[in-house]
């Protein structure tokens, strides 16, 4: 039982510890490193006026892009998983389980690889380009199945065999690509926020942003489509513009997400679903800025860890958020079984 | 009023199907504001796909409806889901949303671009859920309710979408006979108290019979009859509408009979009035054959020891029993080796079954009852 009055109190509470765990996430991944630097150093690189030194660089250069990177990338990755979900009626869609990060990978690596072996250095929107193709080609795939299996595990399975076969090939593709790059190309192909630049930063934010504002502004489509496709239909919504519409924004954010940081995996799936928690209610006009702000906090948490936890050794940001996101796909399959057996 | 106004939907000689297959065709009907009509019909007659093209969720494969007037493939959808809004067999996945959640997606049509409900959007869904008796149940999840409750939540958020015409598949499919008869006389008071047309399917003859204006018969890919209830629980349109082969129709109260044990009756059931249904169901159920009468054509248990009997004497309506017919039966009597006389005493009409008491008396046969 919940009142209305109670609702919108849960609702202020979970922003507020939303937004104030996040700029938490963001001060500390600045912060910490496996370089020390103080915490007032930090602050007067950033606000006042420090002479340039190593410590800046690392800080402006590298820290504040990388968490910038993670924040808006991890934000895009849940609202992309959210979106997913809605669409299949499926609670454990995500980009990553689908296959159609890998898809993106697959395409992004062949264009890298190519242009690399003819000496041209591609700027990043024709790498989230070729990452977007690559999406919406996993998407059909999945498309063209999920019209065949009804059942939520079979198409799962049929996303995570499509990324195995994408996989797969981006690996050969890699192996055989004999280039200087290809050890960034190799890490970059496990996944990783290393390595982007404020240049970068700005593409990604605008991209992000962009179909993150696109999403909100479904959600009142979203909220009838939750109830089932004869139903959305009956209160007016042209269902396959907005079908159009819902794959190319969920296709748009995890491309910009595997073109900048390679696959990561589970955030798509996790957050989403630890925000309808946290909020006590799917209604798409609180989950997807929830889920925004919590793949942000998530992925800065994760990746933090990722640089962290065997410094200076890097871990592959996926490798992260699969210990972290794994677990909550297999709560939501039982708690969805304990749920069919109750009828 | 003009014409087409109170003519909420009019559907003229339609084809309904998918892509290119005809599943109905020859379809036509007039439904007015404050009435109901019920398509019946056996399973996959099509009568889900007629309401599936009549919310325009099917392109029509031929003929017209029109809607408030306006011809259905004309009305935009927006205007579209004003008029006309659903209740379907379906269950919905709800995902941690009350009852108020669900009867507030009705709404939708109303509200701005972000779906936020305004004060007036927050007062007709309370209208609606108070209408269907479910204002209990606002802040409790949708997944915790009974199905009868689900029912009348899904009513009201079609309620709350204000429309003039409801469309409703099956909705007594997964309720108990009690909250069946809730549903439909709430159904009933609605269509009066808010002018609204409603077009539903039913499986339940009974239900149809007594809660339709109208209704339309649809079979071997075709509306075989549109009328009034009365129309169509005549003679033995029933039977040769669903095909019935196990068993008997009977039109009046709309009562089903299995089929009868045929043989040389080894029991004589003398019975009138209702007394003796209770014997015929017995004897079915062992599959004794049995012969039965007098009873008078208009007799109560006369569809029940029609349908049963495998032998049975009957008696023009308000007529006392005639000698040739006590002669009959008396024949019958008298190879029985049980007879089961449900009477203690006879009236001036029925005064030809104490020969056949006293017969059995007489031979020894007799069982009161």
């Amino acid at each position: 039982m919940e009142t209305k009055k109670s609702r919108r109190i849960r609702y202020a509470a979970g922003f507020s510890a939303l937004i104030i765990l996040a700029a938490f996430l963001f001060a500390v991944n600045i912060v910490m490193g496996s370089s020390r630097i103080s915490f007032g150093e930090t602050a007067d690189i950033l606000f006042g006026s420090a002479p340039d030194s190593p410590a800046k660089k690392i800080i402006t250069d590298i820290r504040l892009p990388r968490t910038a990177a993670a924040m808006l990338l991890g934000g895009a990755l849940a609202v992309s998983g959210f979106l997913l979900q809605c669409f299949f009626d499926n609670p454990i869609a995500g980009p990553y389980v689908l296959g159609i990060s890998s898809g993106a990978k697959l395409a992004v690596a062949a264009v890298m690889i190519s242009s690399l072996k003819h000496g041209i250095i591609l700027g990043s929107w024709v790498m989230v380009l070729a990452s977007f193709v690559g999406s919406l080609v996993s998407m059909g795939l999945i498309l063209l199945i999920s019209g065949k299996v009804k059942n939520m595990a079979q198409l799962i399975i049929s996303g995570v065999m499509i990324g195995y076969i994408c996989s797969s090939i981006t690996e050969i593709a890699v192996t055989f690509a004999d280039d200087a790059n290809i050890v960034n190309l190799h890490n970059w192909s496990m996944g990783s926020f290393s390595g982007t630049d404020m240049e970068d930063v700005k593409i990604i934010a605008v991209i992000v942003l962009v179909g993150t504002v696109a999403a909100f502004l479904m959600s009142k489509p979203l909220s009838a489509y939750q109830l089932g496709e004869s139903y959305a239909a009956n209160l007016g919504i042209d269902l396959k513009l907005f079908r159009l519409l819902l794959i190319l924004i969920s296709s748009l954010l995890s491309a910009c997400v595997t073109a900048f940081a390679g696959p990561v995996s589970f955030v798509g799936v996790a957050v989403p679903h630890l925000m309808k928690s946290l909020f006590g209610t799917a209604k798409p006009i609180v989950i997807i800025p929830a889920s925004f702000i919590g793949g942000a906090a998530v992925c800065m948490l994760c990746d933090l860890a990722a640089r962290l936890i065997f410094s200076p050794t890097e871990l592959s940001i996926s490798t992260v958020t699969a210990v972290f996101g794994a677990p909550v796909v297999i709560v939501i399959m039982l708690r969805r079984e304990s749920q069919r057996r109750r009828g | 009023m003009p014409e087409s106004i109170s003519k909420a939907v009019t559907a003229e000689n339609i084809s309904v199907g998918y892509g290119k297959v005809t599943v109905a065709g020859g379809i036509s009907f007039i439904v007015e504001k404050g009435e109901i009509l019920t398509l019946i019909g056996p399973n996959g007659a099509g009568k889900s796909t007629v309401l599936k093209s009549i919310s325009a969720q099917l392109p029509l494969l031929g003929g017209k409806v029109f809607i408030n007037g306006d011809e259905l493939s004309a009305v935009g959808a927006k205007k579209l889901s004003k008029e006309l809004a659903l209740v379907l067999t379906e269950r919905i996945h709800s995902e941690r949303m009350t009852c108020r959640d669900i009867a507030s997606t009705g709404r939708y049509p109303y509200t701005g671009r972000l779906g936020l409900l305004t004060e007036e959007d927050e007062k007709a869904v309370d209208e609606a859920m108070t209408l269907t008796g479910v204002s209990h149940l606002a802040d409790v999840d949708f997944r915790e309710i009974s199905d009868g409750q689900r029912q009348c939540v899904m009513l009201a958020r079609a309620i709350a979408q204000q429309p003039d015409v409801l469309l409703l598949d099956e909705p007594t499919s997964f309720l108990d006979i009690n909250h069946k008869l809730g549903l439909l006389s709430l159904l009933r008071k609605l269509t009066k108290q808010k002018n609204i047309a409603v077009i539903q399917s039913l499986h339940e003859l009974d239900l149809a019979q007594r809660f339709s204006d109208k209704l339309v018969c649809i079979k071997d890919k075709q509306a075989v009859l549109v009328g009034s209830p009365e129309e169509v629980f005549s003679g033995n349109f029933i039977e040769e509408l669903y095909g019935i082969e196990n068993g008997s129709f009977h039109n009046s109260y709309c009562i089903v009979e299995p089929q009868g044990t045929n043989g040389v009756p080894e029991v004589f059931v003398i019975g009138g009035g209702g007394k003796a249904i209770p014997v015929y169901r017995e004897l079915n159920r062992k599959g004794i054959p049995f012969a039965a009468g007098i009873i008078h054509e208009n007799d109560i248990e006369y569809p029940a020891a029609s349908s049963l009997a495998s032998v049975l004497f009957t008696e023009n309506a308000y007529e006392p029993i005639g000698e040739k017919n006590i002669k009959a039966a008396l024949k019958v009597l008298e190879k029985c080796s049980r007879v089961i006389c449900c009477h203690e005493s006879f009236g001036t009409m029925n005064g030809g079954n104490a020969v056949l008491r006293d017969k059995a008396i007489e031979i020894g046969s007799i069982v009161t009852n």
